[in-house]
């Protein structure tokens, strides 16, 4: 990997980058001058900015990860680089090229309006806009990219937003020319089509242009039959979605629909939703429901008629075509119908929108009646659509029912986003919130019987619980109930952190469920009857279900919280204690009334049952042993997959987040934060399982395996009940050895891990035979030496965070002789490749600089802020230990680092330090030293990519007086902007579309 | 077709065959889990072994105490060990014409079989089978000779006794039978029967059947066997494997279109996952050298130690384990790790291209030239001097009651921090520890076991499709221990037929065709008559997509197969020698009487006797056709799906007629 010495080969400037920013605030001496940089053209300061910092390359390439940035558009920016900096002029359309119809039947620009023509659009542009057009009118110079005609057509929405279309128009009679082209019969690319369409809409969606267009014609021939509609290209989807796209955007004022009335497009529209492209097919819904939006709009304000049959005769027609639609038989035409109302409901919550379902509402309803269920995602959206729209009162028009109806018709697979919908709406029924979750819970529930060791609880009539998987017995197949019970749990997941979820919450149940699941998937259940073992066979080794399962068994640790019910472990085990009276007549325990909500009879019975839990939770054990035996089961079988060999990665990982999290909410002892006494036995059998997965032969276990360990230690690494189960195990002295691991990302974890124990003084001294003899490395010193020689950039990143979090900890290693460790660490860091670890190396410097001027850190470190107090010595003194830590020598060069998000915090933190010691005085600036100047012409060859020569031993004067000269503000500014804005100009698209095709063609040989 | 099954054990199968005139053994494997039962052989001498105290019945009677020792609450056989042979008794075991074997590990029985029952047939096995089962009844023997025990013990296997003892003793089968090991003059006997086959080989036996072994993925050179005739399939699996080891992987397409399915040798831990238990192993054994104990792995010197060396080659400097030594110790270890490397042929489809690169196909090699592998034959010699600590050491036997593992069990099991990690399936890791108890030293369980297991049996199944599957009893229940788990079962339609010990099955197969010849070999001389034969053949399509043609000639049947010949001429009239020559050769053949085919329809039978002059008839409707009866004649016309009879009183005449007119109603060629 090339890589200069001592990390100073950034990149070199090169053609095409623009030119030198204005760093400087002001000259402070002739060869820093560089205000006196060139300009280009009026937007000369928009491409005044820093080249430098837009791409990186030359250096290191390969070392740094892509970013977003430098996955955009590579051409383009390849283009544009080779481009002159001067705006070349653009060459006339050639003479045969030109439409000899241009402007036929239009009527004459208005030369009168030129004068203002500059509010529409750039010059620059205009002048290269002509060209433009040539080219797109020209079959023979096709458009290779047609990312570049979408970007031309946002800009010019954009351009039309912000002003006159008509003026546009008439400024740049191309734009007519180009699209009175269209009209010649002529072989153009699909793609140049349906671009003029859309523009067509565009610019006519401003009435005047409309008016414009209208006059010379050029909307019923594009639009209409003569146009492409009536073609070959209509065969092309791009052209069709062109002319929807195209009327989607002009039908924007009365004057549109007369056209499309006139016209006869609503009746094409229709066609079109039946389209063989589903984009074009999507694209005609939506139109419609724009269009009835549009015509229900009704002239200069009105408020539409309530009654339909005053409708205007597009909604009318519109209508009666969803209606037609809706009887029909065939599946494809309901959904298109279903999809048009739920957009409509969607969007639009005039008063008319609940005439509109009144008067629909029969039909939908009809297609319940159907058996299978047309279209049954499609319905569930449009129920839900109409239920959240605000304009329908949903009591008076029969909604409710109809949702009763629909959850009760439906599979349990369609059903359940329709339930989970209707519980996260705000004024629903509770009876239908009841049907809602009973449909949810109605797999867990079958989960539950099916593993229940006697036929059934006896309240729970066979036709509700468990229909969603036992109708028809034998199980369907085992795709189908893994993924219902998927979704299920996903569901319920979703539900969990909600306001609005279902009150009672029953959590017992769940987390029976839960657990039951995971022992079916891990084969550990034991089933008594058939169901069970068939249920056992279709879901053992599942990992999806397993997956499923840990992440909603991790989500119940957080239980029901606030007030209502009860949750965690803590709250379950206070649960447990309470008295029996208590619990009486509550279920499993849950300590609510569920015999007091009737809308949940079956759940009810099910609770009082208590499923496969029976005896063991029932009513006589709860005192003590019902909700505990509940949480023993859940670490238990989360032990269970912690341990199995069988385990995937994936589902190993989610074991241990859920294992944390069940942890976390374990119970406190009072007035101490460490793991209750059971928490700490589980831990006894956890460590060694955590041991045996650090020498896992697989690198996401041990990495998993870090993660969750560093995760403990920040949590309860002082904890001494924590502290003592680790320090005996063997875990500390694995995990320093995996700072040794051959993979990156475990290395990574490991330093984590290890900043962590140490942080916490949990690292144990090797012991080992080889390290006998006080031979024994500190971490620190490992950590360096990870820092300066690892390959890959994971646990160079880990280090310089660890290191971070000890200086602002004080940590022992490093408090000792800080100034050392910092400048140890910023010397290393400079010369990186990764930018991250350099961007990190200036964090910790943040952190250093704080804790040297003695500043408590503010959110915002550049903000300037009056100093709280006084520095604790001169400034000058208290500037020493940055400039002998090397901290500006750092600084300044990353202030010019080719990696944009490390000069953007090199600035920050010069600006914090400006700020810092603008208040100071007592400080002399020597702005006139020799000193100053040669630093500040070793920063100018810095800047300039020469940063070979180092800065040498600073004062803070000189960094004062090189820190006020420097122009921060500007530099952020310009470092805020994304660093192909250069490239994202319209002119710079404009040049690039021209370029493509050839018509600038001088510069072809940079091309190659 | 018959089916003896000798052994109870499902992954050492021992079944006979009788197909077609033929006599085939499936496979002998041999029981060893009876060694269990016994002490262990110290190669040095142990103390703590020698000083068990003697078993004594409750009432004191202390007459058991030299043969049986006490040892933690459990009682063994002090003597040498001994093992359960396959069933001698169930059939002539002389009778058997072929022996087919299918892995390694299912041949060990084989000199108690050709040696000592007068079997004077032919064994067939693949090349690495033998090679490979040559050295573990090697290793077998040296174990066992190496440490002469004077003591064999009988009086406990007296029925009697037997009755009295604790378990397991006291339930253990068939201890009349149980034998000492055999001696490697009868290991060099017995192999000298074996003929080397190669996967896809037809072996034609007696012109009856043909087999045919099929690769099987589970080890080096393993097969599975087809045994066909030109109508029937006998597909024989024993111990396959699906999962990409270092064999060749299994050829399943050959198994299609089976009537009979003999499904053997699956995993014996279902619930095992082999990658699973692999990264146990590893993860295991790093964290016990870690800490620096030392690791012993019991293990045959073949088969799973191929891959187990070449996973640890990828994992000891993954796991900073390179300066840790693992040894490998057994009589044979450089025999074994060298006939790995040059059965190219038989190897997966990466280890054969290795070969052409050219690098040996398993990393073991790597491992040895680095000296991060060492092999020694015994604890003796070299190896002393070479032993240092935390170690990893490979050696057998997993029973631990024999072989070098003996004395590494008694060195490190007092110490918590060595590790004892169990890898082969084949015995139960706590009986196996059970006369070391009490055993400080850390003990793990990871089993790889690659052969087939249900699910992948099932898929099998649908695949191949057999008529009918017949296997152990154990495989059509789930196991004892896990009975919910109805997913360990075997689950087809219709369902497995089951055999245990000792059982004859008759198989669900009928016999229905024999395949037979026109003369396929013809002299050029007779060329003209077989061509007559053949020309003689005018087939009749009778219905649509049937056709038949009568042939008259002479049916040779020798070796078992069957051939037409053309019938003899029609006897001169020349008298002497020649014509009674052709008399003596072929019999004479009458005048064939043509051959009928069709339906009779009643109604117009009935008109046409009526248009005959037959008066006075009736016709009952039966349950196989009708009874057309001339009541006047007294006679009687049964007329059925695939015949007629007329019944008459001795009027011949009558009866001519009648028949006449029935075959006026057929077809006749």
């Amino acid at each position: 990997m090339p890589a200069g010495p001592s990390g100073t080969s950034h990149r070199r400037p090169c053609e095409g980058d623009g030119p030198v920013p204005p760093v400087w605030r002001r000259p402070v001496s002739a060869p820093l001058s560089l205000s006196s940089v060139p300009k280009c053209g009026a937007r000369g300061s928009q491409r005044g900015l820093p080249g430098t910092l837009r791409v990186s390359r030359g250096r290191r390439p390969c070392a740094r990860p892509r970013r977003a940035r430098d996955l955009a558009s590579p051409g383009t920016d390849r283009q544009t680089r080779s481009r002159p900096r001067q705006s070349p002029c653009p060459p006339q359309p050639p003479e045969s090229a030109r439409p000899d119809c241009m402007t036929e039947g239009l009527p004459a620009p208005s030369a009168g309006l030129a004068g203002i023509s500059g509010l529409t659009m750039d010059p620059e542009c205009s002048q290269l806009l002509p060209a433009l057009c040539a080219v797109l009118a020209d079959p023979r110079q096709p458009v290779a990219d047609d990312t570049c005609l979408e970007k031309l057509l946002d800009w010019f929405k954009t351009v039309t937003e912000a002003g006159s279309s008509l003026l546009l128009l008439q400024e740049n009679p191309c734009l007519v020319e180009l699209l009175c082209h269209m009209l010649k019969p002529q072989d153009l690319s699909s793609r140049v089509l349906s671009f003029s369409l859309r523009l067509t809409g565009v610019l006519a969606a401003q009435e005047d242009c409309f008016q414009y267009l209208q006059q010379g014609e050029l909307l019923p021939k594009l639009f209409g039959e003569a146009g492409p509609l009536g073609g070959a290209a209509w065969t092309s989807p791009a052209v069709r979605s062109g002319w929807i796209q195209g009327l989607r955007s002009l039908a924007q004022h009365p004057s549109a629909l007369h056209f499309l009335a006139h016209c006869g497009a609503v009746d094409t529209i229709f066609s079109l939703q039946e389209d063989s492209s589903l984009f074009v097919a999507s694209a005609a819904g939506q139109l419609l429901v724009h269009i009835l939006g549009l015509s229900m709009q009704g002239p200069a304000g009105a408020p539409p008629s309530l009654q339909a049959g005053d409708w205007p005769a597009c909604a009318q027609k519109i209508v009666g075509h969803i209606e037609e639609s809706l009887r029909a038989t065939a599946t494809p035409q309901i959904t298109q119908a279903l999809n048009v109302l739920t957009t409509t409901f969607g969007h639009c919550h005039d008063p008319w929108t609940q005439v509109l379902w009144v008067q629909l509402s029969p039909l939908v309803a009809g297609l319940l009646e159907k058996d299978p269920i047309p279209a049954a995602h499609s319905l569930v959206d449009l129920l839900l659509s109409v239920a959240r729209s605000p304009g329908l009162s949903s009591s008076s028009c029969g909604l409710w029912e109809t949702l009763a109806q629909t959850l009760s018709h439906l599979s349990p697979t369609q059903a359940g986003p329709l339930a989970l919908g209707i519980l996260k709406l705000q004024d629903c029924p509770q009876a239908l919130r009841a049907q809602a979750f009973a449909v949810l819970l109605q797999p867990l529930a079958c989960v539950l019987k099916a593993m229940a060791q006697d036929p059934g609880p006896s309240g729970v009539p066979d036709g509700t619980v468990g229909d969603s998987m036992t109708a028809g017995t034998p199980l369907p197949s085992k795709a189908a109930c893994v993924g219902l019970l998927c979704r299920s749990l996903a569901h319920l997941e979703l539900l969990l952190p909600l306001p609005q979820r279902p009150c009672p919450w029953p959590q017992a149940l769940l987390l029976g469920a839960a657990v039951t699941l995971l022992q079916l998937c891990g084969g550990s259940a034991r089933p008594a009857c058939d169901m069970g073992r068939h249920l056992c066979t279709l879901l053992l080794g599942c990992v999806r279900v397993q997956r499923a399962a840990l992440d909603f068994l991790g989500a119940l640790s957080d239980g029901t919280g606030k007030a209502e019910g009860p949750a965690s472990p803590a709250r379950l085990l206070r649960w447990g204690r309470r008295p029996l009276r208590v619990l009486s007549g509550a279920g499993l325990g849950l300590g609510w009334p569920v015999r007091s909500v009737p809308c949940f009879p079956w759940i009810d019975a099910l609770l009082c049952w208590g499923g496969p839990w029976r005896g063991r939770l029932g009513a006589s054990s709860m005192s003590v042993s019902g909700p505990r035996e509940l949480v023993t089961q859940v670490f238990a079988v989360l032990l269970e997959y912690l341990r199995s060999p069988d385990s995937s990665p994936t589902v190993l990982k989610k074991a241990f987040q859920a294992t944390f999290r069940w942890l976390l909410s374990s119970p406190k002892t009072p007035g101490c934060w460490d793991l209750d006494p059971h928490a700490l036995l589980f831990l006894r059998d956890l460590l060694p399982v955590l041991q045996k997965r650090l020498c896992s032969p697989c690198w996401e276990v041990r990495d998993s395996s870090l993660e969750f360990l560093t995760q403990m230690t920040r949590h309860w690494g002082g904890q001494a009940g924590f502290r003592h189960a680790l320090l005996a195990s063997e875990v500390p002295k694995l995990t320093e050895q995996l700072l040794r691991d051959p993979e990156s990302y475990v290395r990574a974890s490991a330093v984590t891990a290890m900043g962590q124990l140490s942080s916490q003084g949990l690292c144990v001294p090797p012991a080992g035979p080889e390290h006998q003899g006080g031979q024994q490395k500190s971490l620190l010193v490992e950590l360096l030496h990870i820092l300066s020689t690892d390959s890959e950039g994971f646990p160079r990143r880990a280090v310089m965070q660890v290191f971070t979090q000890w200086l602002r900890d004080s940590h022992a290693d490093v408090a000792g002789d800080t100034e050392q460790f910092v400048a140890g660490v910023l010397q290393v860091a400079s010369q990186d490749l990764d930018w991250e670890v350099r961007a990190q190396g200036l964090e910790l410097a943040l952190v250093f600089l704080e804790q040297t001027l003695g500043q408590p850190r503010s959110h915002c470190p550049h903000a300037v802020t009056p100093p709280v107090e006084a520095p604790v010595g001169p400034l000058a003194q208290a500037l020493q230990p940055l400039c002998r830590v090397r901290l500006f020598d750092f600084a300044f060069r990353a202030l010019f680092d080719c990696d944009r998000p490390v000069a953007q915090k090199s600035c920050d933190l010069l600006l914090f330090l400006r700020a810092k010691t603008a208040s100071s005085s007592g400080l002399q600036e020597s702005q006139s030293s020799p000193n100053v100047a040669s630093v500040e012409a070793a920063l100018q060859r810095w800047q300039a990519g020469d940063q070979a020569q180092p800065l040498g031993d600073l004062e803070p004067e000189v960094v004062l007086a090189v820190l006020r000269s420097l122009d921060l503000e500007g530099l952020r500014g310009a470092l805020a902007e994304s660093s192909d804005h250069v490239e994202k100009s319209p002119q710079s698209l404009l040049q690039d579309m021209l370029a493509t095709v050839g018509v600038l063609g001088e510069n072809e040989a940079d091309c190659y | 077709m018959k089916l003896y099954c000798l052994s109870g054990h499902p992954t050492l199968p021992c079944n006979v065959l009788k197909f077609k005139s033929t006599t085939i053994m499936l496979d002998c494997g041999l029981d060893m889990t009876s060694t269990l039962n016994f002490l262990p052989l110290p190669l040095v001498q142990s103390p703590r072994l020698s000083n068990l105290p003697g078993w004594s019945l409750k009432d004191g009677n202390a007459f058991l105490d030299k043969e049986l020792k006490e040892c933690s609450g459990h009682v063994f056989v002090d003597s040498v060990p001994e093992f359960c042979l396959p069933e001698t008794e169930l059939i002539d075991l002389s009778t058997v014409d072929v022996i087919l074997i299918s892995n390694y590990h299912c041949m060990m029985a084989l000199p108690y079989i050709t040696e000592h029952t007068g079997f004077s047939g032919t064994v067939y096995a693949t090349e690495p089978t033998v090679q490979i089962g040559r050295l573990l009844m090697e290793e077998l023997v040296n174990f066992i000779e190496r440490v002469p025990k004077a003591q064999s013990a009988s009086l406990w296997k007296n029925k009697d006794i037997q009755r009295l003892l604790p378990s397991p003793l006291k339930d253990a089968v068939e201890v009349s039978t149980w034998r000492r090991c055999y001696t490697m003059q009868e290991v060099n006997s017995a192999l000298s029967k074996i003929q080397l086959v190669g996967y896809s080989q037809k072996i034609e036996l007696f012109g009856a059947v043909q087999v045919t072994p099929l690769s099987s993925g589970y080890a080096l050179g393993s097969s599975n066997w087809i045994i066909q005739s030109h109508y029937e399939k006998v597909s024989y699996v024993s111990g396959s494997s699906l999962l990409t080891t270092h064999p060749q992987p299994m050829d399943q397409a050959s198994l299609k279109n089976s009537d009979v399915l003999i499904l053997t040798g699956l995993t014996q831990i279902p619930t095992a996952n082999p990658d699973g238990m692999v990264g146990e192993f590893c993860s295991n054994l790093a964290l016990t050298v870690r800490n620096g104990g030392n690791v012993l792995v019991p293990c045959y010197p073949s088969g799973v130690i191929y891959d187990l060396l070449e996973c640890l080659y990828q994992y000891i400097d993954s796991a900073g384990l390179s300066n840790i030594p693992f040894y490998f110790i057994s009589p044979v270890a450089n025999s074994s790790l060298e006939f790995s490397q040059i059965f190219a042929e038989w190897l997966c489809h990466n280890k054969q291209t290795k070969v052409y690169l050219p690098e040996p196909p398993f990393p073991h090699a790597e491992l040895i030239q680095t000296n991060k592998l060492k092999h020694y034959p015994s604890l003796h010699g070299d190896f002393s001097s070479d032993f240092r600590q935390p170690c990893v050491v490979f050696t057998g036997h997993p029973s631990l009651r024999f072989g070098d593992v003996v004395h590494f069990m008694e060195l490190w099991g007092k110490s918590s921090l060595n590790t004892v990690i169990f890898t082969e399936p084949d015995f139960s890791y706590l009986e196996a520890l059970a006369p070391y108890q009490p055993l400080a030293m850390k003990c793990i369980y990871c089993p790889i076991d690659t052969r087939l297991n249900f699910i992948q049996v099932s898929k099998l199944l649908k695949e191949v499709q057999p008529l009918h599957v017949v296997c152990p009893e154990q495989y059509i229940q789930p196991p004892p221990a896990q009975s919910h788990r109805m997913d360990l079962m075997i689950d087809c339609q219709p369902p497995a037929m089951s055999y245990r010990r000792a059982e004859v099955l008759a198989l669900p197969f009928k016999r229905r065709y024999e395949k037979i010849e026109i003369m396929p070999e013809v002299s050029p001389a007779e060329t003209a008559v077989c061509f007559q034969l053949a020309d003689a053949l005018v087939p009749m399509e009778i219905k649509p997509g049937i056709s038949l043609a009568t042939v008259s000639a002479v049916l040779h049947t020798k070796d078992n197969k069957h051939i037409l010949q053309p019938p003899p001429r029609p006897a001169q009239p020349t008298g002497g020698k020649k014509r009674k020559r052709a008399t003596e050769d072929i019999p004479d053949c009458k005048v064939l009487k043509p051959l009928l085919s069709g339906s009779i329809p009643v109604e117009q039978f009935v008109q046409t006797l009526e248009k005959h002059g037959f008066s006075d008839i009736k016709v009952e409707d039966t349950a196989k056709g009708h009874i057309v009866l001339l009541q006047e004649a007294e006679t009687l016309i049964q007329i059925e799906e695939d015949s007629t009879h007329i019944i008459c009183d001795n009027d011949e005449m009558l009866r001519v007629r009648l028949r006449d007119l029935v075959l006026k109603f057929l077809q006749k060629f």
